[in-house]
């Protein structure tokens, strides 16, 4: 059995709803960010897939997904930021502790 | 031709005076406030003397008539090209004569304050108000046109009430300055009306155009008069609304009441404020419209006779009973403004008729002068009493001799015996109501003896009736009768008193301009000098010596002392109207309409945003797996929408 899009569909649907169950679930925000990048990847694959099986001649997935890489880091960094900012001011990393931001 | 320059600093000096020391007075001309005062109204009044002496004698008249010369110009609000409020000064023989009696009256109170209110804690603020005044009334006597004549009457009564209201410490000033302020304010909404009635129909402010519009045969004299409105023109109602500005601030009946409270203000403040300076501006705005009421509507001049006539009948009824002599004064003022009004209202235009305006205007000048002096030697008195009551005082001749001198001869004055300056005036004004109108003659005449008797009731039970035994030794042992500042502004407007009826009035002061001598009747002078005589010769009798006469008198016409010692309840009257029927029918019913149904609609939007925000304010919970539950649901709706529904 040759491996098609459908495939490579269904494993980027998969990534994409466990980074969200992780994202919804997870109180620790590290974990939430890994969720993000989950969901970032399954973006990735959706690219790569789609640029290899219906636009063979051409790379402009390959270059979108080189640039989600670039664009991942960085938000990863400023994620990590804030994250370490929270936990100073709050001395917990836990996403329940942060709600004063309400009526 | 004139300084524009002087003249206007005649004005602006004492403006300079009211901001140095309304603003650094406090803390940095604490004593020297009094003659920072006194040297820019000293500056101000030589002045007003040198303008005076130019217009009357040097260049004031063009062909044998008094020209209304505007001397300063300036549009102050441009509307459009058409349409603008002037700033200006109007100088003619009724302003002129006005600055030189605001000036002189008020550089007396500047001076005699200086010994009045030493050691006054507000000594500095005092003198900013009395600046603040002076500079009013002066704005208001120059003022080319009807706009800034509004302007400065409001200021004047502003200052008014501050000077009333100045010992703010005391309840019945604060009530005083308030009722003031408001019976005052109350008649100024029928000026303000009449201002925009009149100035409509005649299309302009200005005081030059507007008569000359209004009394010659022009299409806005015709629109005015062919207007009506209740069976009157226009021009009538314009021309009464405007006398009740007039009759609020001069306390004409009924609207009175404010005068005799506003003596709770300091005894200098009544002498400028309440004798000589603001309270004649109603007839100096008679007199400045005057052209208008003689010839194009005598009606309207005849209700300022009646009702000058009438209060000044009033008035000296009244001023026989009370015993605060300050009070005593203020109805003498409220009469003698009566008698003004009532000699305008009797005139005609032009010439002879215009006796009684001539007259009018030199009974404001020599009343200016003997009344500022009754209130400063009244002043004095009390300086020396501690006491403003009648049966505190007696057999003062002896302690206060220049006192006694002074107030006897402003006494005389105004009895209108010769050849005190009284005397001129008051003839003057009775040969002109003698002449156009017997019954307001008679009432005239009446005052007149009136007014003998209850100003020598005052005198003799001041300096004569009895030995005088002072409460309180201790203060009375180390100061005199009063210190020199005092007396000085006594002795010099007791010789005003004497030598201002000896002025030819008829030569400067007229209806149309035009010089005329005005000549001594001696038949006419006659009745007026026998009643008044009269008048003396009773409260001789009555009051020269302690005795059970008065009382007897009192006792005998019960119930006309008693009304008349109480005002004739006037006030109860006004208390009844405003407090059972304005308050009740009025006040509340509006109260309420505000409280329930304009608030209510503001509340009832108020809380529905309030409800609904409470309902949905949960959605904001700072959760932010929340928000992003609601997110992908969103996202899952859209897609759902846009996938299934739009296709």
């Amino acid at each position: 059995m040759e491996v098609g899009l459908t495939h490579l569909l269904f494993v980027s649907t998969a990534l994409f709803f466990i980074g969200v169950f992780g994202f919804l679930t997870r109180r620790n925000m590290i974990t939430m960010l890994m969720s993000i990048e989950l969901i970032l990847n399954s973006v990735n694959i959706n690219f790569i897939a789609f640029n290899k099986y219906l636009y063979g001649g051409n790379l402009d997935g390959v270059f979108f997904t080189l640039f989600l890489i670039a664009i991942a880091a960085a938000e990863a960094a400023v994620a990590i930021a804030i994250i370490i900012n929270l936990y100073r001011s709050h001395s917990s990393i836990d996403i329940e502790n942060a709600d004063e931001m309400k009526f | 031709m004139f300084n524009n320059i002087n003249i206007l600093l005649i004005p602006l000096l004492p403006l300079v005076g009211f901001l140095l020391l309304g603003l650094f007075g406090k803390k940095h001309f604490k004593s020297s406030a009094g003659w920072i005062g006194t040297l820019s109204l000293l500056a101000s009044t030589a002045l007003s003397l040198i303008t005076a002496y130019q217009y009357f004698f040097v260049s004031g008249k063009v062909n044998g008539v008094f020209q209304k010369l505007e001397v300063v110009k300036f549009a102050w609000l441009e509307f459009s090209p058409g349409m603008s409020i002037n700033m200006g000064v109007l100088l003619d023989p009724i302003s002129v004569m006005m600055i030189v009696i605001v000036t002189f009256v008020s550089l007396m109170v500047h001076i005699y304050s200086l010994g009045y209110m030493k050691g006054e804690e507000r000594y500095s603020t005092y003198y900013a108000f009395l600046s603040l005044f002076t500079f009013s009334m002066l704005g208001l006597v120059l003022s080319s046109n009807i706009f800034q004549i509004y302007i400065f009457w409001e200021l004047v009564g502003v200052s008014s009430f501050l000077l009333i209201g100045f010992y703010f410490d005391k309840p019945s000033a604060v009530a005083a300055s308030k009722k003031a302020f408001i019976v005052t304010r109350f008649a100024d909404l029928g000026f303000l009306i009449g201002i925009l009635l009149l100035s409509f129909h005649a299309q302009t402010l200005d005081f030059k155009l507007l008569i000359e519009r209004l009394t010659t045969a022009t299409p806005q004299l015709q629109s005015t008069i062919a207007t009506s409105f209740l069976g009157a023109s226009v021009l009538t109602w314009g021309l009464l609304l405007i006398f009740i500005g007039g009759a609020g601030k001069s306390a004409m009946f009924p609207l009175h009441i404010w005068l005799p409270d506003a003596m709770e203000g300091p005894a200098p403040v009544s002498a400028l404020i309440h004798a000589a300076t603001m309270v004649v501006a109603g007839v100096y705005l008679v007199a400045r419209l005057f052209p208008v009421f003689a010839i194009s509507c005598p009606v309207a001049l005849h209700v300022v006779g009646y009702i000058g006539g009438f209060s000044a009948l009033f008035a000296a009824t009244i001023a026989c009973t009370q015993t605060d002599i300050k009070r005593v004064l203020a109805y003498s003022t409220m009469s003698q403004i009566g008698y003004m009004m009532l000699a305008l209202g009797v005139s005609g235009y032009g010439g002879e008729n215009g006796l009684g305006f001539t007259a009018s205007m030199f009974h404001l000048f020599t009343h200016a002068m003997f009344k500022a002096l009754l209130f400063l030697g009244a002043g004095a008195v009390i300086h020396y009493v501690h006491s403003n009551e009648m049966k505190d005082m007696g057999g003062l001749r002896k302690y206060m001799p220049v006192t006694h001198l002074t107030f006897l001869i402003a006494c005389l004055a105004i009895a209108g015996v010769p050849p005190f300056s009284g005397f001129f005036s008051k003839e003057e004004i009775l040969s002109a109501a003698y002449q156009s109108h017997k019954g307001i003659y008679f009432v005239a005449l009446a005052t007149a003896g009136l007014t003998a008797f209850y100003m020598f009731r005052l005198y003799f039970s001041i300096f004569w009736k009895k030995e005088y035994k002072t409460n309180h030794e201790s203060v009375d042992e180390h100061h005199g009768e009063a210190p020199w500042t005092m007396k000085i502004p006594l002795l010099l407007l007791g010789v005003m008193a004497i030598c201002a009826g000896f002025v030819p009035f008829g030569l400067f002061v007229s209806s149309d301009g035009i010089s005329w001598p005005s000549e001594f009747n001696l038949m006419m002078s006659i009745a007026p000098v026998a009643i008044g005589l009269a008048g003396i010769g009773l409260a001789w009798i009555i009051y020269k010596s302690e005795n059970n006469l008065s009382g007897r008198v009192s006792e005998a016409g019960r119930g006309l002392y008693q009304s008349a010692y109480h005002k004739f309840y006037i006030d109860e009257v006004y208390l009844f109207v405003t407090k059972k029927v304005v308050f009740n029918l009025i006040g509340r019913p509006s109260a309420w309409i505000d409280k329930n149904i304009v608030d209510g609609a503001i509340n009832l939007s108020a809380d529905l945003t309030d409800d609904t925000s409470g309902l949905i304010k949960g959605w904001q919970s700072g959760k932010l797996q929340q928000y992003a539950i609601w997110f992908f649901v969103g996202v899952i709706g859209m897609v759902w929408l846009f996938v299934y529904m739009l296709n």
